[in-house]
């Protein structure tokens, strides 16, 4: 456990439940990231707008604090590029057909009670897990 | 246009709550999905601060009538628990476990982008794209037209 970092987890928690809350209270939409990506390359024309506002903020926030304290995330050497690459296709279409992820599930869904988003959550942290496993100790692909 | 002050603000707030988080760390996450490993359980904090944050202040905003800037909620209508969520929830969860990246963090690499974040996002978006396109074209026989990556933000 020596990587454990529990306050700087619950600081950026409680930032991202702050801004899904600012989102919800200001614009009345949920921050769901899948949702809002997603729907950069399916949704009405009308809606990419906001919808680019929202990721560039977002990546500007990230920016500015890679730029302030550093700590960027850094390539893992070894990771096989096409198996990155399957991982973002299952993310993308998971995501978007059970419609949300981490953030539109298991944020902002579990915020507003929905047994729906409970359901999703538990099925892609024992999926992830499960996954997790036999990626690192069957394959041993780190 | 006030209404992209919302949106610039929570968008910002987010990217900085995952930066702070170290969510855009695959390693980090997989430290935690990797259970029979050297196990970090980081992630439920992250989840917990995020949820405990917004479990309070949801339920003050949808008691108004309507949000600041804005004349409604655009709330999820859904309810079911259906085989597209099991089976959506269950692929996702099958891609962050290989990756290590959600949605979220997947687009905040461009704040510090290497090869990853560039094999991740066009991954994700077409995986987005497929997945729609495959519903489009069960519901009404029209098969949405492909649109080259770069387009696509």
């Amino acid at each position: 456990m020596d990587t454990f970092t529990p306050i700087s987890a619950l600081a950026g928690g409680v930032l991202i439940g702050a801004a899904a809350s600012l989102l919800l209270w200001l614009n009345g939409r949920i921050a769901g990231i899948s949702s809002i990506a997603g729907g950069l390359v399916t949704g009405r024309r009308g809606d990419i707008p906001w919808r680019l506002a929202f990721l560039a903020a977002l990546v500007v926030g990230a920016a500015l604090y890679y730029g302030l304290f550093g700590n960027t995330p850094v390539a893992r050497p070894h990771f096989p590029g096409w198996l990155l690459a399957v991982g973002g296709l299952l993310v993308g279409f998971g995501t978007s057909l059970s419609g949300g992820c981490t953030s539109g599930h298991g944020v902002c869904g579990l915020a507003r009670l929905s047994a729906r988003s409970l359901v999703a959550t538990l099925v892609f942290l024992v999926t992830g897990i499960a996954t997790t496993f036999i990626v690192r100790h069957v394959f041993g692909v780190y | 246009m006030t209404k992209y002050l919302g949106i610039v603000v929570a968008g910002m707030l987010f990217g900085v709550g995952l930066a702070v988080s170290e969510m855009t760390h695959a390693s980090k996450v997989l430290g935690f999905l990797d259970v029979a490993g050297n196990w970090d359980p980081s992630l439920m904090f992250v989840l917990g601060g995020a949820v405990g944050v917004a479990i309070v202040a949801f339920r003050f905003i949808l008691k108004r009538s309507a949000p600041l800037l804005e004349d409604r909620f655009d709330l999820p209508t859904v309810k079911s628990i259906d085989a597209p969520l099991l089976v959506g929830a269950g692929i996702f969860g099958v891609g962050w476990g290989i990756s290590g990246y959600c949605p979220g963090p997947g687009v905040a690499l461009l704040a510090a982008p290497d090869w990853e974040t560039w094999v991740f996002i066009p991954a994700l978006l077409l995986g987005a794209w497929l997945q729609k396109a495959s519903t489009a074209s069960d519901d009404d026989g029209v098969a949405m037209l492909p649109q080259p990556e770069s387009d696509q933000g």
